[in-house]
């Protein structure tokens, strides 16, 4: 089955870069067709590597190792492992649904918008199959670009600062990780990250590498108080682009974290530990606070997603199994919670152009198939059992209190703070006497948006009421994860 | 088919009429969308009432229906436990169900969202019995929060008005402030026990009796911490003080719901959580002790405002508030089995009442203040009767099923030896007073004296609400009157035929721990001597002529007219504001989140993170860049003389330096 890695990650960059050269010379309508038809195909292409997964096996399948730059033993190394497997396809697959609903809402240069997502969504999952520093690193930062592109043109009236910000941010710690890998090949004479794994490092240094990692980790989650970026970003980017900041970008900060910082240096992150549960905290009780008092709805939303990314680093750092199931189910969980949700939103704003909550009320007279699945997203999003929003933040509960009781008792507030602000939002936009004519003319959802919204409702019931379709698949590699991060690497 | 099938359809049977009238509800016929669900919760009943049969001749189920999944060595599974208490529970829920199924048919005949409510209310039935039939605490609290969910849905039925969705929005707050530390008290017993299966945890529990729990710097017993945790998840679905808040608000939902799930089986949840883990609670006589008491101030306090309300619907909630203080109360005094045999009458009577006051609506043209009516008998006699026989079940009447199940519990609470106990006695005592007093008022307003919406002021509040001078309230049909019928028969009667086994046999006992030293049920067993007697024993003490007090005082103020007590001022204020819970959670509870979130948002996230440290290290670079672009002018001699300069303190530095 050699292939099928690097298959899931260039046939979605080939495919966008040929149809950024033949879009001029299509229509509008079949420009979107034939992007569409390339998101399902980059979508379809990931499906080989669920299919012939092996559960039992906890290291690494489909390896595809090749030489790249000899001359500093750089490969081109892949390979995909349960921690990796889920990401990979949530990325294609809410990448095809943001490609799929697109010509909803952009009204100029589809081809190149469209070919931006799939390069995107392919760059990405390199970053989650790169078992190589290096070949990490440039997708890592490739990955930016077209982000970049995204928000700057079809992003709001404020996009500049929006983008500038988003970008300082990243980088800034994006190079404090390319120092860390640059030390640890002069130790190792290797850029591979299993080399990575087994080397002893006293822990001063572990220290900080993991200080180097978390720079760049911290950001993209992101983590309290390198955060402020997110909001600006979401309320600037299109639908398209929130959705998948919020589903899949937010991810690759947790995946990282998992991926290199934790096994990399394990006493360092035993050593830390008090320190990133509480920013982990903050995130939790303070962001939420933040949440309840948003006026503008994609605001709120970005906030809330932050409140939500606090549970999967206080889940990771908990350093206990049902901590590290927890905050990685809260990973996929909220990328489809928080894609469902964006998408919500966009919904609104193509028809009202205003993501003012105060510009809303009664939607549900006018739209009540929409509001049906709002209020249900927002109970996943208050995490109600039954939805996949309730696995990750019990689990971790759980994790949290066989650590400490007040931990788990700051991290359960999110019980109240999340319902408040999930339900308060639902209350003011969805019910109630229908607020204007405009509101009273609301056409309901088309049929590409309640596909949207199906799909991602039943991925939500169907995590929700059976999570072992997730964490049968992790269960293996995270133990291995948590069996590296348990050994201590001091010499 | 096995008896795993079989207990599965039981929950199953109601989802999926919930789902298909949900999604394709509008598309069929109208019939369906009431056809499809009360068959289907009629199977449930007849399954569940097959479930009693088995379970009554010894047989405990438990089996795990699937695994949820595997985290490291934990298993956790979705599965069923079928005992005594549990198929009790069933029998009653899917009973009040189907009662209450076949009466919205007429009470939501109008309603655009006809469909909407059955498909909501056979979802809370599925609800119900998840929560009821759990094996471990994982299914137990989705349960109790899908049956959150459905209130809150039902509450909101009318989406848009605006009492009704704050209402709903309240109650599910105010639940998730109980959840709050009903999860905690999971993880606690996750995190000691290392699984949440009921059976494993309760055998384990003994050897946890001695633990202490290290918390702000004091030793706690570790089962009172979890017992106390696992108690304030109870306080906000049972509604008891301060958690009750929300209970009288949920009345703006459609009064079906309200004898189904605030009146009749969700309310009950707490009740019947901490019956379930009585092996943990027992085992704390702290925890007991506040559970007395929280029950204790419910069962007064909240009984008390009922006397003030004049909206029908109010009236019972206060009623149902103060009934489950009374169930709190026997857990309090460890008569766990009595708690649940008023929970059982209770469900009979109240949803009695509930639909009873419904159906009085109907007739007043969905008018609910008791203020407009009066001589209802006249016009609605099977609604009067019925509604008679719920308020004599209620208020105690000796052989009325209430008066077995609220006489057990004073009786217990007067043996029970418990820290707090003198308190509920008189609490349990002086309620019954306050119970007659209010719901004779109720009766003698509603059904006797004069037709008050003939001569009330034309205009009144709730515009194209209400009857007309000239009308006249009617019967409902048979469709309201047969639920009034099937649920009066065991309102009234159920409670003598079933305190014989509930007390002297062990059909509820099998399922309850009780410390022996805990003496109180077992004396309240010891004194009974068959239902005749205790009715006739029962004329002889307080309970029963404060009973009577309650009917007279009612009586001449409500139907003779005559004022003969007058409230005092201070004390209506106190009453007129409930004392003051909404006002201290919408004034200064809410107010302060909101402050708080904003000054945290507009002071730590905008001024001092982005301001000072993002846009400040922009500025910083800027301004750095500033001044450095300031010294590259670009003219050779200006280059040439800052050089000159530089070399000569160097030279001088290292002349003077070396001097010295």
């Amino acid at each position: 089955m050699t292939g099928i890695l690097s298959l899931a990650i260039w046939t979605p960059i080939v495919l966008g870069i040929i149809l950024l050269l033949v879009q001029n010379k299509l229509s509008t309508t079949l420009t979107y067709r034939l992007g569409n038809l390339f998101g399902f195909i980059s979508f379809l292409v990931t499906l080989p590597l669920y299919i012939y997964f092996d559960k039992g096996f906890s290291g690494f399948q489909f390896q595809e190792i090749y030489p790249w730059i000899n001359h500093f033993s750089i490969n081109y190394h892949l390979g995909l492992d349960g921690i990796s497997l889920p990401l990979v396809l949530l990325t294609s697959f809410i990448s095809w649904l943001v490609i799929f609903i697109s010509s909803n809402s952009i009204d100029r240069a589809i081809g190149f918008y469209i070919s931006a997502f799939l390069i995107l969504s392919g760059l990405m999952i390199g970053v989650f199959l790169a078992l190589d520093a290096i070949l990490y690193y440039v997708f890592w930062e490739a990955m930016l670009i077209p982000m970049f592109l995204l928000i700057g043109i079809w992003g709001g009236p404020n996009r500049v600062y929006a983008t500038i910000k988003f970008f300082l941010y990243t980088v800034l710690g994006s190079l404090l990780m390319l120092v860390a890998f640059i030390y640890l090949y002069n130790q190792t004479a290797s850029f591979a990250i299993l080399d990575f794994y087994t080397k002893p490092l006293s822990l001063n240094i572990q220290v900080l590498i993991f200080l180097a990692f978390f720079m760049a980790f911290a950001v993209k989650i992101p983590m309290w108080p390198v955060h402020t970026w997110l909001p600006d970003a979401h309320v600037e980017a299109p639908t398209g682009g929130s959705v998948i900041l919020a589903a899949i970008m937010l991810k690759l900060g947790g995946y990282s974290f998992i991926r290199f910082a934790m096994p990399i240096s394990p006493d360092a992150l035993i050593f830390l530990k008090p320190f990133l549960i509480g920013l982990s905290l903050i995130a939790i009780v303070y962001i939420a606070f933040v949440a309840i008092v948003q006026t503008d709805m994609k605001k709120l939303i970005a906030y809330s997603s932050i409140s939500h990314m606090g549970f999967v680093t206080l889940g990771l750092f908990i350093l206990n199994p049902l901590g590290f199931e927890g905050g990685y189910v809260q990973m996929i969980s909220h990328g489809f919670i928080s894609a469902a949700l964006f998408f919500a939103i966009g919904v609104l704003y193509d028809r009202m152009h205003s993501r003012n909550i105060s510009d809303y009320r009664g939607v549900i007279n006018s739209m009540p198939i929409f509001g049906s699945f709002f209020v249900l997203f927002a109970m996943a999003n208050s995490g109600l059992p039954g939805t996949s929003g309730f696995v990750g933040e019990f689990l971790v509960i759980l994790g949290a209190m066989q650590d400490h009781f007040w931990i788990a008792f700051f991290a359960s507030l999110t019980l109240i703070f999340g319902a408040t602000y999930s339900l308060w939002l639902v209350k003011r936009i969805i019910f109630g006497e229908v607020k204007n004519k405009k509101i009273a003319t609301l056409k309901d959802l088309n049929g590409k948006e309640f596909f949207v919204m199906s799909v991602l409702a039943l991925m939500t019931l169907a995590i929700g009421i059976y999570p072992a379709l997730i964490t049968d698949i992790t269960n293996q590699s995270s133990q291995m994860m948590l069996g590296l991060i348990q050994q201590s690497k001091i010499l | 088919m096995t008896l795993m099938k079989l207990y599965t359809l039981i929950p199953m049977m109601p989802l999926i009429a919930s789902i298909v009238i949900g999604l394709f509800g509008r598309q069929l016929p109208k019939a369906f969308s009431h056809l499809i669900p009360i068959v289907l919760v009629l199977g449930s009943f007849l399954l569940s009432l097959y479930a009693l049969y088995i379970s009554y001749h010894g047989y405990v189920f438990n089996e795990n229906l699937f695994r949820w999944m595997t985290v490291g060595q934990y298993d956790l599974n979705i599965g069923f436990m079928v005992d005594n208490l549990t198929a009790l529970m069933m029998s009653v829920v899917t009973f009040v169900s189907l009662m209450v199924h076949i009466y919205t048919i007429e009470y939501m005949e109008n309603d655009p969202g006809y469909s909407r409510f059955f498909s909501f209310i056979s979802l809370f039935t599925f609800a119900m019995l998840m929560l009821v039939m759990s094996n471990n605490f994982l299914q137990l609290f989705f349960g109790w929060e899908a049956v959150g969910l459905v209130s809150y849905l039902l509450i909101g039925f009318w989406y848009k008005k605006p009492t009704a969705i704050h209402a709903n929005m309240k109650a599910f707050l105010v639940n998730r402030v109980g959840d709050f530390g009903f999860l905690l008290g999971i993880a606690l017993i996750m995190f000691y026990f290392g699984t949440l299966d009921y059976k494993e945890v309760f055998s384990r529990v003994d050897s946890l009796a001695g633990q202490e729990f290290m918390l702000m710097g004091s030793s706690v017993s570790l089962v009172t911490l979890i017992s106390i945790l696992l108690f304030i998840g109870a306080m906000g679905k049972s509604a008891q003080v301060p958690l009750h808040v929300w209970l009288p608000d949920s009345m703006e939902g459609p009064t079906p719901i309200s004898a189904l799930i605030h009146a009749a089986t969700m309310v009950t949840a707490g009740i019947f959580l901490v019956t379930r883990v009585s092996p943990i609670v027992e085992l704390s006589s702290t925890a007991l002790s506040l559970i007395l008491i929280v029950g204790s101030i419910t069962a007064l306090f909240m009984g008390i405002l009922g006397i003030f309300q004049n909206d029908i619907k109010r009236v019972v909630a206060y009623s149902t508030l103060s009934q489950l203080g009374y169930m709190t109360i026997a857990l309090g005094v460890s008569s766990y089995s009595l708690a649940m045999f008023h929970l059982f009458t209770h469900a009979f009577f109240k949803a009695l009442l509930f639909l009873g006051a419904g159906s009085v609506i109907i007739g007043m043209h969905h008018d609910q203040n008791i203020m407009n009516m009066g001589n209802l008998k006249k016009y609605m006699p099977i609604t009067w009767i019925t509604f008679l026989l719920a308020t004599l079940a209620l208020v105690g009447m000796p052989l009325f099923s209430g008066f077995y199940s609220k006489e057990s519990i004073i009786e217990a609470v007067k043996y029970s030896e418990i820290v707090g106990s003198s308190f509920a006695y008189f609490a349990a005592v002086f309620g019954v007073f306050i119970t007659s007093l209010y719901s004779f008022r109720l009766y003698f307003i509603v059904f006797h004296g004069e037709e008050r919406w003939r001569n009330k002021s034309v205009s009144h509040n709730h515009h194209d609400h209400g009857l007309t001078k000239n009308q006249s309230p009617h019967e409902t049909s048979w469709m309201v009157t047969t639920p009034l019928i099937l649920l009066a028969i065991p309102s009234v009667l159920i409670g003598f035929f079933t305190i014989e086994p509930i007390i002297k046999s062990s059909f509820l006992l099998k399922d309850i721990f009780i410390l022996d030293s805990h003496l109180a049920l077992s004396q309240v067993t010891e004194h009974f001597h068959g239902p005749i007697n205790m009715a006739l024993h029962a004329l002889v003490t307080l309970p029963f002529w404060l009973m009577v007090l309650g009917f007279i005082v009612a009586y001449l103020l409500y139907y003779k007219n005559i004022n003969f007590i007058k409230t005092p001022k201070v004390l209506k204020k106190v009453i007129d504001h409930k004392y003051g819970f909404d006002n201290f959670n919408e004034y200064i509870l809410a107010p302060l989140t909101i402050r708080l979130g904003n000054v945290l948002w507009k002071y730590m996230d905008i001024k001092i993170i982005d301001n000072f440290f993002v846009n400040g290290s922009a500025r910083t670079v800027n301004l750095f860049s500033h001044i450095t672009k300031k010294i590259q002018t670009g003219f050779i001699s200006q280059y040439a003389f800052v050089m000159v300069i530089g070399l000569l303190l160097f030279i001088s530095y290292f002349i003077l330096g070396g001097k010295s």
